[in-house]
């Protein structure tokens, strides 16, 4: 964060249309967690852009007075891409749901990632389709019953986190939308890195899928089954804090801390260039109805996609000279007539 | 070496035509490829056809691994590769069994003998050598031993006699460059460039070249010596250009007119990955190329790129049209310039990725859903998809739309000499970004309507990084003028009308329709595409007899240049040859009203001018009897 006082404050970034979310979405707390930090990063609004697919997490662009598209299902990450290839030095930010992203989309996602080209990608995930009303998502549980699968859903479920993760992902953090403060600290923690970051928010949809973080995110529950990742401390939750993570059999394994000792835990470390432990983190939980990490489980420096391809720009320029059109057409033989 | 280009006593001949044939580990492109580019500097016009299977290396020696170049080269301006080679090089009987009925009645046959042992006659489908059986009595057979004199003259220098098989292509080349006195020292210094750092290689290839330019002579292959003069071409510099190479240069060409830096996001696809190979190397002139994880992913990472200001161009073939459909919906929708250069091929499907093929017009036209009309131009010859390219681009900048470039498989890798144009005289193309609000809102205040329009109708084009006019556009119907989302069912009304108009003005823009010959011909010949060469050398047919058929060559396919209705219906016939089952006589039907006819041909070969000469006149003899 920049140590200059806020020029800006959250109407700046507050468009005049009206928010058409359904009343109690998640959505709006991602919303104004967003709006009320973007006062903070000392970014100006025309320097920054939110690109989204299709979904109802995708309207989100059209709530901030930044620039921004509403593109089509699923290729969010691809236009992203592209802008930032073409304008590094803008700050581009990707909005999409679980089916935006993880369906129709997974492909971009995955290669927006292994690319490292630096955009900051909001996976809103809410275990269901919303905009088309109910149907099982990628990130549904097994025996999930909605409309399209209304004996339960055969399907195994991506864990976006492990996704990213196997995706060669430099950041990816998890979130959820009953925290405001946690919610900002990821996304500046998103901005802040160079290259691709995943930050995965576990969003409720009242609607369709309502309470389906109620067993993480509830005040009253979140002691128990929160496991915040901190870096460089060892893995421990519970309202006293007798609860741990120790690795066993290339397994994060939940145990009593009392049982094995505090320095037999696992020493969070963000930055270990071999992603086996954040991955062995990423299932610990198999959904969010069991002790579930978030926080920032992998944050590695790698080389950034578009500053990459800029230097190779330079480095042709230097070495050619800048182009000359008429020396190009001349290029291959050619004779006089 | 005797050079022969100026010697006495060789007869002058207007044009030859070589069939150069082979499995395709034979480097028959590169035979084709170097004789092509000695005829260039040598003078002659010239075009070309390389053909050759999608499979990488089907098994050697059949007839699904056939790789063949044809060119021709003539003393007076061409614009086809010859409807039937005089000469055929056959490196192998695969190229002879399927590549024989060709070649023109009492054609030359330059035959690799060596090849033509039992295992090859076996797999390419010969029960009796066609070299001893008389098959090919009705043709001059030439039979040499390729392979054993490569091999004999590359023993001496250390190569390995399996190495030195390999430049057989290069005895090949110097036999047929010896007989039509091609200048040998282009390629020997092709060969010592392109191989620089491989001695053994440059050794081999020029003892090989070297040994086929002087097998000519002491076998006294005299008597088929034949000399084709340079042609007459308009005084200038030339170089020799394929269609890709051209569009691709094209392309930057736009970018240094425009002012705005040139992206392209592509995945590979045949026949349009020359075109991501060659902007890849043009780094110096700014030009960012993206790979991208599919076809999906790289129009959305242009139209990311066009949204950012920068000139967005994505390249493939029509599987990848189909696949970007929906984005480029978007960008109808957004109104943000953006190329779609579509190198045509075989379909559907898969089809026939290496052959030609122009049935991809419908879809540029309509295949999108929705309404959603964006222009589309299309590429004539090689040297040609150069302009073309830069008018793509300068409308889609000057007009702020998507823009479908056609070109095709036959233009992508086809060559001709092309006259060079003065970069300083090329179309200069306007477009600047917008820097202020455009409205003032009811409390007085300025304020950025993204949807306002100039008076033909074009949006501005603001783009992240200026202060103030921060928007959001998106694929969701948005309200004329101040762009936010509407369901308005009198603005989507509204909306549809100007995205229709907007690009039917386009053709204020454009010349007039106008026809190549007489004006008040009968028979009108419509062209669009790489038809243009075919029927240029029909036409040349056709005058030649003085009979009354004209030309009409259209590179605008959407919107058409005004007047081409009025013009059609002035002719007792109209007559449109397409490499598809009729996709222009469908869209002339609609449009104008004219009864136009097809002329069809879907077996991914172009047509050759003899096709199309036959069909007009065939037309004019019609029309002389019911009349």
């Amino acid at each position: 964060m920049t140590d200059l006082q806020p020029t800006t404050t959250r109407k700046d970034w507050a468009t005049d249309q009206e928010v058409r979310w359904c009343p109690g979405c998640g959505d709006y707390s991602i919303l104004t967690a967003m709006q009320l930090m973007m006062p903070d990063l000392g970014v100006s609004r025309e320097d920054t852009v939110f690109i989204s697919g299709i979904g109802c997490a995708a309207r989100f662009p059209y709530y901030m007075n930044t620039y921004g598209i509403h593109s089509i299902h699923g290729r969010a990450p691809a236009f992203a891409t592209g802008l930032a290839l073409a304008r590094p030095e803008l700050s581009v930010w990707v909005v999409g749901g679980d089916g935006d992203m993880l369906s129709i989309g997974g492909n971009h996602l995955i290669h927006a990632l292994r690319r490292n080209v630096n955009v900051n990608i909001l996976l809103f995930n809410n275990m269901i389709y919303g905009l088309t009303k109910g149907q099982y998502s990628p990130t549904s549980e097994v025996g999930k019953v909605t409309k399209s699968s209304p004996y339960g859903s055969v399907d195994t479920p991506f864990n976006a986190v492990s996704v990213a993760l196997g995706a060669e992902a430099s950041f990816v953090a998890r979130t959820h939308d009953m925290d405001r403060k946690h919610m900002q600290e990821m996304f500046t923690r998103a901005w802040e890195h160079p290259g691709a970051s995943l930050v995965e928010v576990y969003q409720n949809c009242n609607v369709f899928n309502d309470g389906a973080f109620d067993t993480i995110s509830k005040r009253a529950n979140r002691d128990a089954n929160l496991i915040n990742l901190r870096h460089g401390e060892p893995i421990r939750f519970g309202a006293d804090h007798e609860r741990g993570v120790i690795l066993a059999d290339a397994e994060a394994v939940i145990v009593d801390v009392a049982d094995v000792g505090e320095e037999a835990l696992v020493v969070h470390d963000e930055t270990r260039p071999n992603p086996a432990v954040s991955f062995a983190l990423s299932r610990l939980a198999s959904g969010p109805t069991e002790p579930t990490p978030i926080g920032v489980f992998r944050a590695v420096e790698r080389q950034e996609y578009a500053s990459a391809n800029a230097a190779q720009l330079l480095e042709a320029q230097e070495r050619s000279g800048k182009g000359d059109l008429a020396a190009l057409l001349r290029s291959n033989p050619t004779w006089s007539v | 070496m005797t050079d022969l280009a100026d010697a006495p006593n060789v007869p002058d001949v207007e044009r030859v035509v070589i069939r150069f044939a082979g499995d395709s580990g034979d480097g028959m492109q590169l035979t084709g490829d170097r004789f092509t580019s000695a005829s260039a500097l040598f003078g002659n016009d010239l075009a070309t056809l390389p053909e050759f299977p999608a499979e990488i290396r089907a098994p050697a020696g059949t007839l699904a691994g056939v790789s063949a170049f044809q060119v021709q080269i003539s003393s007076e301006p061409i614009s086809t590769p010859g409807d039937e080679p005089t000469v055929l090089v056959a490196m192998n009987p695969a190229a002879m069994k399927s590549d024989l009925n060709r070649l023109a009645a009492g054609g030359t046959i330059i035959a690799n003998e060596d090849a033509f042992e039992e295992r090859n006659l076996e797999k390419a489908g010969y029960v009796d050598n066609p070299l001893d059986d008389g098959s090919l009595d009705g043709y001059t057979l030439i039979r040499v031993p390729m392979t054993k004199l490569t091999r004999e003259v590359c023993e001496p220098l250390g190569v390995k006699p399996r190495d030195a098989e390999r430049s057989k292509n290069f005895f090949a080349l110097g036999l047929v460059s010896w007989m039509y006195t091609r200048p040998v020292e282009p390629t020997l210094e092709w060969i010592a460039s392109k191989f620089a750092g491989r001695d053994a290689v440059i050794a081999a290839n020029t003892a090989a070249f070297k040994a086929g330019h002087a097998y000519g002579e002491t076998a006294e292959l005299g008597s088929h010596v034949v000399r084709v003069a340079p042609a007459t071409l308009e005084p200038g510099e030339y170089t020799n250009v394929n269609g890709n190479t051209a569009l691709s240069w094209g392309l930057i060409a736009a970018s240094v007119q425009s002012g705005l830096p040139l992206f392209l996001g592509s995945y590979p696809i045949t026949p349009a990955s020359d075109i991501l190979h060659e902007l890849a190397k043009h780094k110096n002139f700014g030009v960012r190329t993206f790979q991208a994880e599919d076809e999906i992913a790289a129009v959305s990472a242009a139209i990311g790129a066009a949204y950012g200001g920068h000139l967005a161009i994505t390249t493939t073939s029509g599987p990848g049209v189909a696949l970007k459909g929906e984005a480029i919906g978007l960008a109808v929708s957004l109104e943000l310039p953006l190329v779609i250069v579509d190198i045509q091929r075989g379909g559907p499907s898969t089809g026939l990725p290496t052959k030609t093929e122009a049935s991809d017009l419908m879809m540029a036209v309509y295949g999108r859903h929705g309404e959603s009309p964006m222009p589309v131009v299309a590429a004539h010859s090689p040297a040609q998809c150069f302009d073309a390219a830069i008018e793509a681009c300068r409308l889609a900048l000057e007009y702020r739309t998507p823009v479908m470039l056609l070109s095709d498989g036959y233009l992508a890798n086809s060559s001709e000499p092309w006259r060079l144009p003065d970069v300083d005289t090329l179309p200069s193309i306007d477009v600047s970004y917008a820097t202020e609000p455009n409205q003032t809102n009811e409390d007085g205040d300025p304020v950025f309507w993204p949807y306002a329009r100039d008076e033909k109708l074009v949006r501005p084009w603001a783009v992240p990084g200026t202060p103030d006019l921060m928007h959001r556009v998106g694929g969701l119907e948005k309200s004329d003028g101040p762009g936010n989302v509407s369901y308005d069912p009198q603005n989507h009304g509204r909306m549809t009308d100007i995205r229709a108009e907007r690009i039917a003005r386009i053709a204020d823009d454009l010349p007039e329709a106008s026809v190549e010959g007489d004006p008040n011909a009968t028979v009108c010949l419509v062209g669009w595409g790489s038809t243009w060469g075919a029927i240029r050398g029909a036409m040349r047919r056709l005058g030649a007899d003085g009979l009354p058929v004209a030309h009409l060559q259209l590179s605008h396919l959407q919107p058409f240049p005004h007047g081409t209705g009025e013009l059609l219906r002035r002719f007792d016939r109209v007559l449109v040859p397409e490499l598809n089952m009729g996709q222009l006589v469908k869209l002339l039907r609609a449009e104008f009203l004219v009864d136009a006819h097809g002329i069809n041909k879907v077996m991914g070969q172009p047509f050759t001018a003899a096709e199309i000469d036959r069909a007009a006149r065939a037309a004019l003899a019609e029309l002389e009897e019911t009349s």
